[in-house]
């Protein structure tokens, strides 16, 4: 079931690029037929997932490299656990959402949809993988489509912003790689189950640098300060569906790689670091904070906002307690949810304006109460309204994080203080006021993938604000054992 | 034995000089008007033949006092070299076609594909040497077939400073002799395990010889000086020969003289090379990458980028000297996949400035729209040289990187890191390429078809990257056979 998942869009991608030219207008139907159906996959795997049962399920296993001498098995095995299945959902959802808000993509449509189906298998690969190495494997295809949608389809210095992108994650992976490599040999094993159950106690390098080589690719990837500066480049330059993407699967990679690998496999470590990390995470709340409040583009203000709000998951992951660890990953689905909504709305604004400055914004409300209203409803669940989504991962993190780290807390919540004054400042702005004689002409969002997009989305964020247990149970179940390893010591 | 039975084992090689011969024969005879072409790949499919007969029928054993021996190993190589060969005497057609002396080159080419097979069988310093002598002086002169200046100061170069390496490789050699009093492989391996400890630093100083002889082969920092002129200057199929089949055979031999004469890990000096293939993996994989990097010709930039992969191999080197179980098959692994690759962007190359008549990376501008399938392959091609899953070349890189690490030395851990942020640095540029082809406007509109035989090779090389990349196991097993027959 979880191998069809990564075959799906996969096949369609490869259809795509046996379409012939001349049937290029065909391009998106294959694209949302197959991008529906793994999504419909993804919310059986998330339904018919069990937490009750300890372990991975669905799971799809065998030997794919082995060598007569030990030292370089590799596996390709697919498994979901509590953790995993929501990430599986969203990368389902999401990437069906950027199907869609790319409907009107004229330029190349053939490879540009190819492109995007190929990336939801590489990111439902990462979330799926049980082998280090395949893991890897996943984590790197995602580099290739990433960077042809960005440099192509984008915009701005498209291409100076898909480089940047590229050496930022090669880079951090390289070091993760060296990690990886040296996890196996310590553990006799690549995969990560085993070395999940039997932590390696010592390795050729020091086991913290292990840790940070393995961290680097994640904090990158997350991201936090100072390694973020490639995340509003490249979100800005994007086109919309990538910027969803992005944000909303992309960068839980990173944090999805640290509650996977780096916490169970180096528990040690992670512990003798988690100041350290909590630190980190207080300094990225507050510093993207305070950058996304000079920001005057609505579209690098939410990049920089995914900045402070990726820095709460590393608060949680630093609690190294149950509570804390459960909020990070709640703050990963949602904050996938919520920024991906807001990308699209602002993407479907900017298509209508052309225009993303705020000082030229006003007033539309009027004009696009629908497209409006929807943008507020993200913009509230942001800045963490109860009732939405953001509030729940946001309460838990904090819940988690103030016995384990006072002082970053208490500074991180500045970080929703200031939230609260950027988001509805920028609401403000766009919304509210006179409407400008300027967009007199615009129209509402009434095409019906234009609706079926929000309306998904937001029923996403409000099914999770009112009824959290949809996505607590798993999520609990999931960090579980991850918190029994960790906060042992 | 009888002497029937001693050509049997070097029959392959027989074959390609004996076609070699033929060839020039006929030419003589009938200057201009013998089928030169036909001849050439007769004679490579009667060798590929010859080696697929020693291959089902297992042979195996040594001839001529020990000189040559045949085994796993060789036939590996066998048959990448041939293969090899091959493919460049199809994608040289039409330069053959212009040229006036097509007989000379493939003549040479067949001469130096059976010197390069024997090669990988010598297995006794006196084989190895005159084997490399007749690969390299048939390689000076195709360097040199050109015709022009350039070809002839890329001749003109390679020879000289293969005058010298070789010169410094037979020094090496002499010292071995003189240590060990046999110039065969196996006794001299003997040797070397019995640990004389008094003769430890004569025996360093004849592997370092002998290194320093063979780095000039394979194209290592800091013996590639040569490299990029002789690439950028001879006629691009005889670079790619140099580039691909040389490479292999280079490192065929230094596995061969190092593996099989020194063993793995645990002799008297088996950290002393291991050290010595580490500094000269980091010195060529970042200069070579640093320089490629400023590159605008594509040749130039293949060179480079040449020395630089032959830093990734080199770290494999140091892992099957630090005694790395996967190391050897790591090697040969990443010989076959870089094989593919490197010589799909080849044949590309060829192809493309036999239409435009240029090695500037700016014509490569658009090449996406002018000639959708050649250029697919060649972004293809590029992305696995640079590591890039799904392609071969990730598994490649996975693979030597994995057996330096498990060789259990902590230094190879920092080699490793070396390696992986040289990746990161080579995907700048790999990737740069990749983009004027794929995202720029074209410079003109004319579209670029190559011949179809040539698509064919283009496909298959393309077929070999991505199968490698998706089912490895065929080719693990096939290099993890033929690496342990050196054991």
């Amino acid at each position: 079931m979880l191998t069809l998942f990564l075959l799906l869009p996969a096949t369609g991608a490869a259809l795509l690029a046996i379409t012939r030219r001349a049937d290029e207008a065909r391009a998106k139907w294959i694209a949302l037929i197959f991008s529906s159906l793994a999504f419909a996959l993804s919310v059986l795997i998330f339904v018919r997932f069990d937490p009750d049962i300890a372990g991975y399920q669905f799971v799809d296993r065998f030997t794919w490299i082995n060598t007569h001498q030990s030292g370089f098995t590799v596996q390709y095995a697919l498994g979901v656990d509590g953790l995993s299945a929501p990430m599986v959902l969203l990368t389902g959802l999401l990437s069906l959402a950027s199907v869609l808000v790319s409907w009107r993509v004229e330029l190349r449509p053939r490879e540009y949809y190819a492109w995007l189906l190929l990336l939801e298998s590489a990111v439902g690969g990462v979330f799926m993988s049980l082998d280090l190495i395949q893991f890897f494997l996943f984590w790197e295809l995602e580099l290739l489509p990433m960077y042809l949608l960005i440099s192509i389809w984008g915009t701005g210095r498209k291409e100076y912003s898909a480089m940047k992108f590229v050496l930022f994650t090669i880079v951090g992976s390289a070091f993760m790689l060296v990690g990886f490599l040296v996890l196996g040999l310590a553990g006799g094993s690549f995969d990560i189950a085993v070395l999940t159950a039997q932590p390696p106690q010592q390795a050729l390098v020091p086991l913290s640098l292990v840790f940070w080589a393995v961290m680097a690719a994640f904090l990158v990837k997350l991201p936090v300060v100072p390694f973020h500066t490639w995340l509003p480049d490249a979100h800005t330059d994007a086109p919309t569906a990538v910027s969803v993407l992005l944000a909303g699967v992309l960068l839980k990679m990173g944090g999805y790689g640290i509650l996977r690998i780096a916490l169970p496999i180096l528990p040690g470590e992670a512990r003798d670091f988690r100041v350290l990390l909590a630190a980190i995470a207080a300094v990225s709340v507050v510093y993207g904070a305070i950058l996304t409040l000079q920001q005057r583009d609505l579209k690098r203000l939410i990049a920089y906002s995914s900045v402070s709000h990726m820095g709460y998951v590393l608060l949680g992951v630093a609690t190294m307690g149950a509570v804390g660890l459960s909020g990070a990953a709640l703050q990963m689905f949602t904050h996938g949810t919520i920024t991906g909504l807001l990308f699209i709305t602002v993407g479907l604004i900017y298509d209508r304006t052309h225009t993303r400055q705020l000082p030229e914004l006003s007033g539309l409300l009027h004009r696009l109460p629908v497209l409006g209203t929807v943008t507020i409803v993200a913009g509230l669940a942001a800045l963490g309204l109860p009732g939405l989504s953001g509030f729940v991962a946001e309460i838990t993190v904090f819940l988690g994080a103030l016995d384990a780290h006072p002082a970053a807390t208490i500074t991180s919540v500045f970080g929703v203080v200031l939230a609260a004054g950027y988001i509805l400042w920028a609401l403000q702005r766009v919304f509210t006021g006179p409407p400008a004689a300027r967009w007199a002409q615009l129209t509402d969002a009434t095409a019906w993938w234009e609706r079926t997009v929000m309306a998904g989305m937001v029923l996403a964020i409000v099914a999770v604000g009112v009824y959290p247990a949809l996505l607590t149970t798993a999520v609990e179940s999931g960090v579980a054992p991850i918190a029994a390893i960790v906060g042992a010591g | 034995m009888s002497a029937w039975d001693q050509f049997h084992l070097i029959g392959p090689v027989v074959v390609l000089f004996g076609g070699a011969g033929a060839l020039l024969t006929w030419d003589l005879v009938q200057p201009r008007r013998a089928p030169v072409l036909a001849l050439a790949l007769l004679t490579l499919a009667a060798a590929f033949g010859y080696t697929l007969w020693h291959a089902l029928t297992g042979s195996a054993g040594t001839a001529f006092d020990g000189a040559v021996v045949m085994d796993r190993f060789a036939l590996f190589f066998a048959f990448l070299l041939i293969a090899v060969a091959a493919a460049v005497t199809v994608a040289a057609t039409e330069f053959a076609r212009r040229s006036d002396n097509a007989a000379e080159f493939y003549a040479l080419l067949l001469v130096a594909t059976g010197a390069m097979v024997l090669l990988t069988q010598a297995n006794d310093l006196v084989s190895v040497f005159i084997a490399l002598e007749t690969t390299a002086i048939a390689q000076f002169v195709l360097a040199g077939i050109g015709r022009d200046a350039r070809s002839s100061e890329a001749g003109l170069k390679y020879l000289l400073t293969g005058a010298v390496s070789a010169a410094v490789l037979l020094y090496g050699f002499a010292l071995l002799f003189g240590l060990a009093g046999t110039t065969a492989l196996p006794g001299i391996a003997a040797y070397v395990a019995a640990g004389h400890e008094e003769t430890r630093l004569a025996l360093i100083l004849a592997f370092v010889l002998v290194a320093a002889g063979l780095g000039f082969k394979m194209a290592t920092a800091p013996f590639h000086a040569w490299v990029p002129d002789v690439y950028q200057g001879a006629p691009t199929p005889v670079t790619s020969f140099l580039a691909v089949a040389s490479k292999a055979a280079a490192f065929a031999v230094v596995l061969r003289v190092f593996y099989a004469g020194l063993g793995g890990g645990g002799t008297i000096i088996s950290h002393d090379w291991s050290a010595l293939f580490a500094v000269v993996a980091g010195v060529s994989m970042t200069f070579g990458n640093t320089a490629a990097i400023l590159q605008t010709d594509v040749k130039r930039l293949l060179a480079y980028s040449s020395i630089a992969q032959a830093g990734n191999i080199a770290v494999g080197l140091a892992a099957v000297a630090a005694g790395s179980t996967i190391g050897p098959s790591g090697v040969l692994f990443f010989l076959g996949t870089y094989t593919a690759a490197n010589l799909g962007v080849f044949i590309a190359v060829i192809a493309v400035s036999e239409r435009i008549g240029s090695d500037e990376m700016r014509d490569y501008a658009g090449l996406l729209r002018r000639s959708p399938w050649l250029a697919s392959i060649l972004v293809l091609c590029l992305l696995s040289l640079t590591g890039i899953p799904p392609t071969a070349g990730f598994l490649a890189k996975l693979y030597i990187f994995n057996g330096a690490v498990q060789a259990g030395e902590p230094w190879l851990v920092w080699l490793v890191v070396v390696a992986v942020l040289n990746t990161a640095v080579s995907a700048f540029y790999y990737l740069r390429w990749a983009r004027t082809i794929v995202l720029d406007e074209p410079l003109e509109g004319t579209s670029i078809t190559a011949a179809l035989p040539v698509q064919g090779l283009l496909t298959l090389a393309a077929a070999g990257v991505l199968f490698f990349g998706l089912v490895p196991a065929p080719l693990i097993s096939a290099a993890q056979r033929a690496a342990e027959a050196l054991q």
